[in-house]
């Protein structure tokens, strides 16, 4: 077993989750199930592999151009100005659990 | 009146000779929404007010002699995973059960420029998390071929909806296979772009470097059609490619022979219903006879895009799905603290699917186990990228099977989330590497559940894929109508 029921809980705290008792204990089961799986991973050898985050980086490189502007993925032409467009306010708040018409509202947040 | 015009260009047509209206078009769809879908469970949600307003605006252009945009009157339905000006989306999820988005996605938006009404959002697994669609939070989607089978997943409701025919078109996502497994269970056609074809602006993110948007449709044309209009740069994404977009409808007609098909042999493996095989050969032998070369190729490293997808898919998400807090929109438990609102609002609002996969991504994401599982799927992700690139040196498209078996019996592998995540093997190494591919139907098992061929091609080369994917599409149906 390579995931143990403490591993399940200090997970499932960082990942804001309480989980039942049968959740946990299935959670146990499979994640265990698909790790197995995955262990198969290790049998190639990677150690002069570059990891790929994502697919941009590999094509549509202008190598002329230099930073950002040298792939076909600019920055978004509103975060280069800066200037982000907001939501309206009433229709930031509209789908709120809770507000107040200004803020969003949410129970106290000092525990004692 | 019914029109019986169940293809783009037909009611295109009828709709500028004024030989039916675009609202008569709309109201058949919703009656025959009505009437089958019961049985089908393929929309969570219509939006009756909206689609009649666009329609009424397509009749008036026809009314007034204007010329037609090319998707006029077509009524096209949208996965409920790309939101929607003031129409609920739900991702499937309880726990964004009363959300309506104050703004709309960015593919729904070109297609209304383009004409089409927008009939309403499909069902779909949670987070468009699942291989059967039996992870939506609201009902099951049954195959209209079979009903007591899977439509796929996690598209089940957009592959599902263009098989009964309750939808002309629709739209789908798919991070791992999620528009062309279902589109090979339903028996239709369903397209997934390159990485950054498509704008993902107003997509639920679930894994951000593999999530894609695409179209379903009976014929690879439409999705051609489709494709054209949802394609290109977005200044709201970032990731959206300033790549030309090709007229895929003009480039279909151009002649197959002399391409180089490639097979390889991975995709022939253990596993593989021999029915699939059969059909998916004969295909591949109909290609040979349109006069492409077929050559064995290898992609040696597809027995492990299974276990680098799930790693690298549920680390994305275990961080996308961090916003769904009960703070800002959606389901909010009852509680008395912050950190126990918290908990408490995402242990009811999520499926147990989702929260398996929030668990796995946490997990190799945490200390301790990044470099063993997390760096690891990103290094093999590079090594099954690299098979590609070096495959696309020698051939200029690959056919394989979309899935190694025929839709699955509704219930069979819901328990079993490891043989749920292996039906999606032929269509992971796709996302990874970002490499469109698409799924044709190519037959059908003695059970008559439909059969999928899948192609891939090189990035941005969504034209020689659709061109290979209709030449094949339009010699079958030579062969089946003589």
């Amino acid at each position: 077993m390579r995931v143990t029921d403490k591993d399940v809980a200090y997970v499932a705290d960082l990942a804001n989750l309480e989980l039942s008792e049968e959740e946990r204990s299935a959670m146990l089961r499979d994640l265990n199930s698909i790790l197995g799986h995955v262990d198969r991973l290790s049998e190639l050898k990677t150690e002069d592999v570059a990891p790929m985050a994502q697919v941009s980086g590999t094509f549509t490189v202008d190598p002329a151009l230099s930073e950002s502007e040298r792939y076909g993925y600019p920055i978004r032409d509103d975060v280069k100005e800066g200037l982000r467009k907001s939501l309206p306010h009433d229709a930031a708040v509209k789908n709120a659990p809770d507000t107040d018409g200004t803020f969003f509202q949410v129970p106290k947040v000092i525990e004692r | 009146m019914m029109t019986s015009l169940h293809s783009i260009d037909s009611l295109r047509n009828a709709i500028r000779e004024e030989r039916t209206t675009a609202i008569a078009v709309a109201s058949e769809y919703y009656q025959r929404i009505q009437n089958y879908d019961g049985e089908v469970g393929a929309f969570l949600t219509l939006c009756e007010e909206r689609a009649m307003k666009q329609a009424g605006l397509i009749d008036q252009m026809a009314a007034e002699g204007q010329p037609l945009p090319p998707l006029a009157g077509v009524p096209i339905a949208i996965k409920d995973v790309m939101v929607t000006a003031g129409v609920r989306t739900t991702a499937g999820s309880r726990i964004l059960d009363n959300f309506i988005p104050p703004y709309d996605c960015s593919a729904v938006t070109r297609l209304e420029a383009a004409g089409a009404v927008i009939l309403g959002k499909l069902n779909c697994d949670e987070f468009a998390m699942g291989s059967s669609n039996e992870n939506s939070a609201y009902r099951p989607v049954h195959n209209p071929r079979d009903k007591t089978r899977v439509p796929g997943g996690s598209s089940g409701g957009s592959a599902a909806a263009v098989a009964a025919g309750m939808a002309i078109a629709t739209l789908g996502s798919d991070t791992g296979g999620s528009i062309r497994q279902p589109a090979s269970f339903c028996g239709v056609v369903g397209l997934k772009p390159t990485y950054g074809r498509v704008s993902r602006y107003g997509l639920i993110a679930f894994a951000s470097s593999l999530d894609h948007i695409g179209p379903f449709a009976n014929t690879v044309e439409e999705v051609a059609l489709l494709l054209r209009t949802i394609a290109g740069r977005d200044p709201m994404d970032s990731t959206s490619a300033d790549v030309a977009v090709p007229d895929y409808v003009a480039e279909l007609v151009k002649p197959v022979k002399g391409l180089r098909v490639g097979v390889a042999k991975e995709y022939f493996a253990e596993g593989l219903s021999p029915e699939v095989r059969t059909a998916v050969e004969a295909a591949i032998q109909e290609l040979a006879k349109l006069g492409c070369e077929i050559i064995p190729v290898s992609l040696p490293h597809t027995e492990y895009a299974i276990s680098t997808y799930y790693i690298i898919a549920t680390g994305e998400a275990s961080s996308n799905l961090a916003r769904y807090d009960g703070a800002r929109y959606g389901f909010r438990a009852k509680s008395s603290t912050l950190s126990e609102m918290y908990r408490k609002t995402r242990d009811a609002g999520f499926g147990a699917e989702v929260k398996r996969r929030i668990m796995l991504g946490t997990y190799a994401l945490s200390a301790g186990y990044y470099d063993a599982y997390y760096l690891k799927a990103q290094k093999v992700r590079t090594l099954i990228a690299r098979d590609f690139k070096e495959a696309f040196r020698w051939v200029d498209v690959i056919a394989s099977p979309t899935c190694p078996t025929t839709a699955f019996r509704l219930g069979e592998k819901s328990n079993d989330p490891m043989a749920m995540y292996l039906a999606d093997i032929y269509t992971v190494t796709a996302n990874l590497a970002g490499v469109p591919g698409i799924s044709v139907p190519c037959g059908e098992s003695s059970e008559k559940l439909p059969i999928g061929l899948q192609l891939f091609a090189r990035h941005f080369d969504e034209a020689t894929l659709l061109r290979v994917a209709h030449a094949y599409q339009q010699a079958k149906s030579r062969l089946q109508h003589g």
